[in-house]
């Protein structure tokens, strides 16, 4: 059959050119590029003379292989990546990218469109990237298939030669909303059915400049950026929402809006009491925005929901205070209460009994000792 | 964040049970405990056993004139850290959020800068309460596990709440889970300690002021 399909496989992509010949085809100026270069080294947090580097790490990359693979996921992700408002280098970069394999966005389809995934791993064999967006369900590998392959099978082979893994949304990074409570399917994230290393980029969807930010770093560096403690890159993902939120001086000052259209609302106070999850979310959105830096979710009036955190799905209730219990905390409160008050009268009577006792005993002996002095 | 999951989640849970459960314990057993009828014949000078209890609270609000140049000191620093834990637990938006979302009940707050600013008076200031019983050799004495372990699960969440406020030496999640399980210690802890002095001091200070009062022992 992979004989078969191999006569009808599309012609690879394969080009000598590099990103800076194409760039310079599209009439990108030598001036943009390096300003590009620059904006990328700040958003990734390098010194200014990494922008040099990028620049020349950028210009010299040949066109990098990229299988990109969609399991329990929405698709969410393919369409942040994808959405600019007009063209950027970073969708250049995009399109310079060789996409051998992705459901969405490649013209191949059926077998055609697994023979392109089986031909870009065999001609670029421990040097083509993995991307992997959607969660991997391990209760039944009948959960979720593609051409008749289950995705933990699709996922070892195809990370088996690879030279990155980068992870792309929650579902992939953490399991995601198929891995929210009570995970029917078994959801796990990709990192935890593969030895390599895997860069997180978590959001529901990530920020387009943290994908195509992370891209630009390992087309530049052949290296993979410094990353925090859940294997995410610190350049995106160094500072919590709350800390860079613009509007923090209300929290401190203690003004909140208590509901969506109150005049707090209106006067943009800080959305603590109606759930934000800005303090403990940790990701760009303050600071890159979204949409080509026109806003973000809590510029537009509402709470951060915590999308890039593991777990965000089941953190008590997008509009439940940081401060407040998770689940009812008090469910066991009556019980408690009847039990206290059972046992505290238990005591009491106890001790009236062993008193009552002591009582008697005294009695009888000093009645007995009347008697023997009579 | 499994932390603070935790921390918010079963644990907090957990700790208000035992709270509840200990409080109406200590609290049933109080009410059903045996009394010896006191059958003797009032003072001359008894009052109303209600006045009496209320004058008593009243009275032992500020120390007599002959106890008070001793121990002016710790009746203000125990003000101020009373006042202080005061103005942290019921005036603090993030507690108050807390409170309303357990039991439906909220009212107004301060600014959360002013409340940081008393709570690092008010850390200072059992801080002092604490410098205090260990330098007086006689409060030294008589101090039990008790005093100490009521100081500490008292001084825990005012000190970790403030950590918390500030982002220092860990990320704002792990901080804020520290900050939670400090209060589940302490909520666990209340009714089985000195703490539970929140719910009785005034009980107490009544049946002193009408047991005294019954006695007609000198009131000044």
């Amino acid at each position: 059959m992979a004989d078969k399909n191999r006569k009808h496989r599309p012609q690879a992509l394969k080009t000598q050119q590099t990103l800076g010949d194409m760039l310079a085809e599209r009439g990108v100026s030598r001036r943009s590029f390096l300003k590009f270069a620059a904006y990328t080294a700040s958003i990734l947090a390098l010194p200014p003379t990494a922008a040099t580097a990028i620049a020349n790490g950028l210009a010299a990359a040949r066109r990098q292989s990229v299988i990109w693979l969609s399991f329990q996921e929405c698709t969410g992700c393919t369409e942040s990546i994808t959405r600019a408002s007009s063209p950027s280098i970073e969708d250049l970069i995009f399109d310079f990218i060789s996409l051998d394999y992705h459901h969405t966005l490649q013209n191949a389809s059926g077998h055609l469109a697994e023979a392109a995934r089986e031909q870009a791993m065999e001609e670029n064999r421990g040097d083509y990237l993995v991307v992997v967006d959607g969660s991997i369900p391990l209760k039944n590998d009948g959960y979720s298939t593609i051409a008749g392959i289950s995705n933990r099978q699709m996922l070892e082979e195809t990370v088996a030669h690879a030279k990155a893994v980068i992870a792309v949304g929650s579902c992939a990074t953490f399991g995601g909303i198929p891995g929210a409570n009570p995970n029917p399917t078994g959801a796990v994230a990709i990192s935890e059915l593969t030895d390599k290393p895997v860069i997180n980029l978590s959001g529901c969807p990530p920020i387009p400049e943290a994908m195509t930010g992370t891209i630009a770093y390992l087309l530049s560096f052949a290296g993979i950026p410094e990353l925090d403690h859940l294997g995410r890159p610190k350049a995106f993902y160094g500072e919590a929402i709350h800390d860079r939120c613009y509007r923090r001086p209300f929290y401190e000052k203690g003004q909140f809006a208590k509901s969506f259209d109150d005049e707090g609302a209106r006067q943009g106070w800080c959305l603590y009491e109606v759930g934000c999850k800005g303090p403990v979310t940790y990701n760009a959105c303050a600071t890159l925005k979204w949409n080509g830096g026109v806003s973000f979710p809590i510029q537009s009036g509402h709470g951060c929901l915590g999308c890039s955190e593991p777990g965000f799905w089941d953190l008590g209730g997008f509009y439940k205070p940081l401060s407040a219990a998770k689940d009812d905390a008090l469910k066991y409160a009556a019980g408690a209460a009847v039990v206290g008050a059972a046992a505290g009268a238990a005591a009491s009577m106890a001790v009236r009994a062993k008193r009552n006792k002591l009582l008697k005993a005294a009695q009888a002996a000093v009645s007995d000792s009347g008697k023997e002095e009579n | 964040m499994e932390l603070l999951d935790f921390a918010r989640g079963p644990a907090l849970t957990f700790a208000l049970t035992v709270f509840i459960a200990g409080v109406v314990f200590r609290i049933a057993s109080l009410v059903f405990m045996w009394r010896t009828r006191d059958s003797s014949v009032g003072s001359s000078r008894e009052e109303p056993a209600a006045l009496a209890a209320v004058k008593e609270i009243a009275r032992r609000m500020w120390p007599l004139p002959t106890y008070r140049h001793r121990s002016l000191f710790q009746l203000i620093n125990g003000y101020i850290f009373h006042i202080g834990l005061a103005i942290i637990v019921f005036l603090l938006l993030p507690h108050i959020l807390f409170i309303k979302d357990l039991v439906g009940l909220s009212w107004g707050h301060l600014p959360n800068n002013l409340v940081y600013a008393v709570s690092i008076v008010t850390l200072i200031s059992l801080i002092a309460a604490l410098v205090m019983r260990i330098s007086n050799p006689a409060q030294r004495i008589i101090s039990t596990f008790d005093d100490y372990f009521s100081w500490l699960v008292t001084f825990l969440p005012v000190l970790t709440g403030l950590i918390a406020t500030m982002h220092l030496g860990a990320r704002y999640e792990t901080l804020l889970a520290v900050h939670i399980l400090s209060v589940c210690l302490l909520l666990i802890y209340i009714p089985f300690g000195k703490i539970m002095h929140f719910f009785l001091v005034f009980v107490t200070r009544s049946q002193t002021g009408a047991h005294l009062s019954h006695r007609g022992a000198q009131q000044l």
